[in-house]
């Protein structure tokens, strides 16, 4: 199987786009490059078609030989409509994101939100074996039961 | 007969459809959503039946023959989807009972039916696709009703989890596209029996890169250890019953999606190996993230990402040894864990209600408070944990004789770190069970609001431990689901006889395969 150049370097260019965007912190630079990253994706199908050809189904049974393979088209449609709901849903969520927050920013895993603000206050967890007990810190437990192991809440 | 694969697709998609034009109408949708569950119920138990007693039961949806959907119901599909529709329907049974409490402006009531019956669609379509780009739908279907029942409500609490949720989920689906395309291009070919035999044509490279991309999709959506970080984190926000039904169902179809790939498509899979290393990493480092813990549900959803390393194992081991002992195990951990965990989260929903938190350092002394809560906490952990004459004890009993069997010194060290996961998985259900049943509650506690919300529990509910009694509507389903995990003891020797001949049909693949293609010839 020959492959379309133009294709895959396009392929190639919406890759390497989408991918820094995705890691970004911004939920709507997310998004663009899950949009990207979804239409290199769908034009990938369009290269393991093979080589384009006539309209498929649609002519005579003669000309079978020449038609593009109309099965990658119906998956790319697929996809397509799968993409576009699951956009719909990702913009929504960042709006709301805004209205809660004022930004659309990815925000921090709880556990290491609470490990950083331990580490800020330069305290270790309260199963830390420091005998005095330490102080009590601001997640509110008494410090006088902070036996069992392991528990850095 | 072969007329009721779909049915576990369809009857929950068109029961979905009749929720969301009775929107206004929280009773008919009680009823509808009942009446569906229920039926797929019995239609899954027919199936399985069907499926023991003659082989594996194919439907060629589209009529295209191999071009078309197939759905195909083989013992593992139908023993899964026995289970899970059991699971679904008790979890919907206790989300009507909180209804009484919950509902309200936090949980649009329209929304949750359609939802949940849309998600159950998802799962079954996964488990009965034959094809490789209907299961990447069914993925979508199940992920796309995930993210609006754990946004449920936008709190922020749950806004912030269900981002990294919604992001990890779509990159895991994007890659699983691409994966398809490159099968697709590679063999001209998406039916899983087709598949099966094209793929062995193929230069090894070529046959790696296909697995590793596939294993990695599934692997996200399995939580295995690198691939899992997103778990722990978005899970214990969204509602009782919503975490409960993930828990239980969302990453087992994962492990699902694995085992029928490695078993079926890549038999000789040079990765043994590196599935070991990955069961033991997610095994351990997971279950030593559970004992970290203070807050139940956080506990929870860290044994959750643990204990997919033993069916890891099994399914790594599956490929290299003579018997089907691994897959065997694999096949009934799975089912077990699906019950246990979803009744672990349902119980640690009760808990919230009785003891007003999930928190360990703000509750206390529930046991004296109610002992049936106690019971029910105890039995599901104690499974987990995996205390003999539990079903939990069985499935890592046939894993760890699996792993002996296979004698490799990698084998044996997984071996030792399943028996060393079991042993915290114990420590942290104990440290569980002292803290909230035992000892004394804490008399004077100061959490602020914004504590709460950031140990992603219910900020209300941290705010004030405010205790009520529990309702029976939800006693009697969490119930219901420890006394089914419990069966998996009665009831071993049958259920591991089918999941012995379901391994053996997986590790034969014609069965499968003549099935698929007799179907497409018809």
């Amino acid at each position: 199987m020959s492959a379309n150049l133009t294709l895959i370097v396009t392929i190639g260019v919406l890759f390497a786009t989408g991918v820094p965007l995705v890691l970004e912190r911004s939920l709507s630079r997310i998004l663009i490059g899950v949009l990207l990253l979804g239409n290199g994706a769908n034009l990938l199908f369009l290269v393991a078609s093979g080589r384009a050809g006539h309209a498929p189904i649609v002519g005579a049974p003669d000309q079978r030989a020449s038609m593009s393979d109309p099965l990658p088209q119906a998956m790319v449609l697929t996809a397509i409509v799968i993409t576009l709901g699951v956009t719909a849903f990702l913009l929504a969520l960042s709006y709301r994101s805004w209205q809660l927050n004022r930004n659309d920013d990815v925000q921090d895993d709880v556990e290491d939100a609470l490990i950083k603000r331990l580490a800020d206050l330069d305290e270790a967890s309260t199963s830390f074996d420091d005998s005095e007990g330490g102080v009590a810190d601001e997640e509110g437990s008494d410090e006088s039961e902070a036996t069992s192991g392991g528990d850095h809440r | 007969m072969n007329a009721l694969v779909p049915m576990p697709v369809m009857l929950p998609m068109l029961g979905a459809g009749i929720c969301l034009v009775l929107g206004r109408s929280a009773r008919a949708q009680r009823i509808v959503s009942l009446a569906v569950l229920s039926a797929v119920v019995v239609i899954s138990g027919v199936l399985l039946w069907k499926t023991d007693a003659s082989g594996p039961q194919v439907v060629d949806v589209g009529g295209w023959g191999d071009l078309g959907i197939s759905l195909v119901a083989d013992r593992l599909s139908a023993l899964l989807l026995v289970v899970s529709s059991i699971v679904t329907l008790c979890v919907l049974a206790y989300s009507l009972g909180q209804g009484i409490v919950e509902y309200g402006r936090d949980t649009p009531l329209s929304v949750f039916h359609p939802t949940y019956l849309v998600l159950v669609a998802g799962v079954s379509n996964a488990f009965l696709s034959g094809d490789l780009f209907n299961l990447y739908v069914g993925f979508e279907v199940l992920l796309a009703a995930s993210y609006v029942l754990i946004t449920l409500g936008g709190t922020a609490a749950r806004v912030r989890a269900g981002t990294t949720y919604v992001v990890v989920s779509l990159l895991s689906s994007l890659i699983f596209l691409i994966a398809i395309a490159l099968v697709y291009a590679a063999t001209g070919t998406v039916n899983l029996a087709s598949l099966a035999s094209r793929i062995d044509d193929l230069p090894d490279g070529v046959t790696l890169i296909l697995q590793l991309m596939l294993l990695t999709a599934f692997g996200i959506k399995a939580a295995v250890f690198p691939l899992g970080a997103w778990l722990p984190d978005s899970y214990p926000t969204a509602p009782a019953p919503v975490t409960a039904v993930f828990a239980g169902l969302l990453t087992k179809v994962g492990v699902y999606a694995m085992i029928r790939v490695q078993t079926l498509l890549f038999p000789d899979s040079p990765l043994e190996g590196l599935l070991l290393v990955a069961a033991l990493l997610t095994m351990v480092i997971g279950i030593l993230g559970a004992v970290a813990q203070s807050d139940i549900k956080r506990l929870l959803s860290f044994t959750l990402l643990s204990h997919i390393g033993y069916m890891m194992f099994g399914l790594a081991l599956a490929t290299t040894i003579d018997s089907p002992i691994a897959l065997a195990g694999t096949v009934y951990y799975v089912i077990h864990h699906i019950t246990v965990q979803t009744t672990l989260f349902l119980v640690s929903g009760l808990i919230e209600i009785r003891g007003g938190s999930t928190n360990l350092d703000l509750i206390g002394g529930l046991a004296r408070v109610s002992p049936v809560l106690g019971v029910l906490f105890f039995i599901p952990a104690m499974n987990l944990a995996g205390i003999p004459p539990f079903s939990g004890f069985l499935g890592k009993v046939a894993l760890l004789q699996a792993g002996a069997e296979s004698g490799t010194w990698l084998a044996y060290v997984l071996v030792a770190g399943g028996v060393v996961t079991s042993l915290l998985t114990l420590y942290a259900m104990a440290k569980a069970w002292n803290r909230a049943f035992w000892q004394a509650p804490p008399d004077s506690v100061e959490a602020t609001p914004a504590e709460g919300a950031l140990h992603g529990g219910d900020a209300v509910a941290v705010d004030a431990p405010r205790t009520s009694a529990m309702p029976i509507s939800l006693v009697v389903p969490t119930a219901v689901l420890v006394a089914v995990g419990l069966a998996f003891t009665v009831a071993a020797g049958p259920l591991f006889g089918i999941a012995e001949r379901s391994a053996d049909e997986l590790r034969d693949r014609t069965p499968y395969i003549t099935a698929v293609t007799d179907a497409a010839d018809r």
